[in-house]
């Protein structure tokens, strides 16, 4: 019985395959620190704050101007519709910047006592981007919402021109 | 440094839900930025922000270099007590600014 033809990889000695992940792993070590996060570092940050648990696309908002001139503050607003009681709460709220060159903006903490599932800051984005926001609920639920934004000129890695 | 701003009603209803506005003065160095000399700045942020009623905490946030500089954050607490309201914020070089509220709940 056949059921699919493995691709032929017998060009790919153990050999060959070691030295060519050891030349991979000199190139990614020598990348400059200021790289932008990679859709890896990104998923890594959002399995090691909700593990295994699927997001919902529901429940909550991101409010983000859908232009900002430069990058350097913009407004964020997460509010997650929840009635912030005993039996119904949100326990975290994180924001991901996958365009920067950190994954994660911040995290905040709620509970009970907050009595309202909001909150409204400012951050920096480097460049044009998603920015994702989950909410962690007291029943172990997870929702997300997320925003498009386009930034003219980003904020975090330029030069500082000055005399 | 200039000593941080909050907006904390001066009295609410017992239960009422308030919304707590707050700003402190800080470079928040990201640590990616180079200066005239194409030295890397080293990162200087405020990395924790906690709000105590009487005592217990009601909000934290954990920053991260993505906040933008001079942070301001609103958020809301149920007033539940007269008392005060503590902020602390801490940064890299373990520096700790504080500010407090009085608040009559009637």
């Amino acid at each position: 019985m056949k059921s699919s033809t493995p691709r032929d990889v017998s060009w790919l000695s153990r050999r060959t395959l070691l030295r060519r992940l050891g030349t991979t792993s000199v190139l990614v070590a020598l990348w400059p620190a200021s790289a932008w996060t990679t859709p890896e570092a990104v998923q890594q940050a959002i399995r090691q704050r909700i593990g295994d648990r699927t997001p919902q696309p529901d429940g909550m908002t991101l409010r983000l101007p859908p232009i900002a001139e430069t990058g350097n503050a913009v407004p964020l607003t997460v509010a997650v519709d929840s009635a912030m009681t005993p039996d119904d709460h949100v326990l975290r709220i994180h924001v991901f910047v996958e365009g920067n060159p950190e994954p994660v903006a911040a995290t905040y903490h709620l509970g009970v006592r907050a009595g309202k599932a909001e909150i409204s800051t400012q951050i920096r984005l480097a460049r044009s981007q998603t920015v994702l926001a989950l909410a962690e609920m007291h029943d172990g639920a997870v929702r997300s919402a997320t925003a498009d934004i386009v930034v003219t000129l980003g904020a975090c890695v330029e030069e500082i021109w000055s005399n | 440094m200039t000593k941080p701003r909050v907006r904390v009603p001066r009295t609410a209803r017992k239960g009422e839900v308030m919304e707590i506005k707050t700003l402190i003065s800080h470079p928040m160095e990201t640590g990616y930025r180079r200066d005239v000399q194409g030295r890397l700045m080293p990162r200087h942020i405020i990395h924790t922000f906690t709000c105590t009623y009487n005592g217990e905490q009601v909000f934290r946030a954990d920053w991260h270099p993505a906040v933008a500089a001079n942070p301001y954050l609103a958020f809301y607490t149920v007033a539940t007590e007269s008392g005060s309201l503590r902020f602390e914020w801490i940064d890299d070089t373990g520096t700790v600014y504080t500010t407090e509220a009085e608040i009559t709940v009637v």
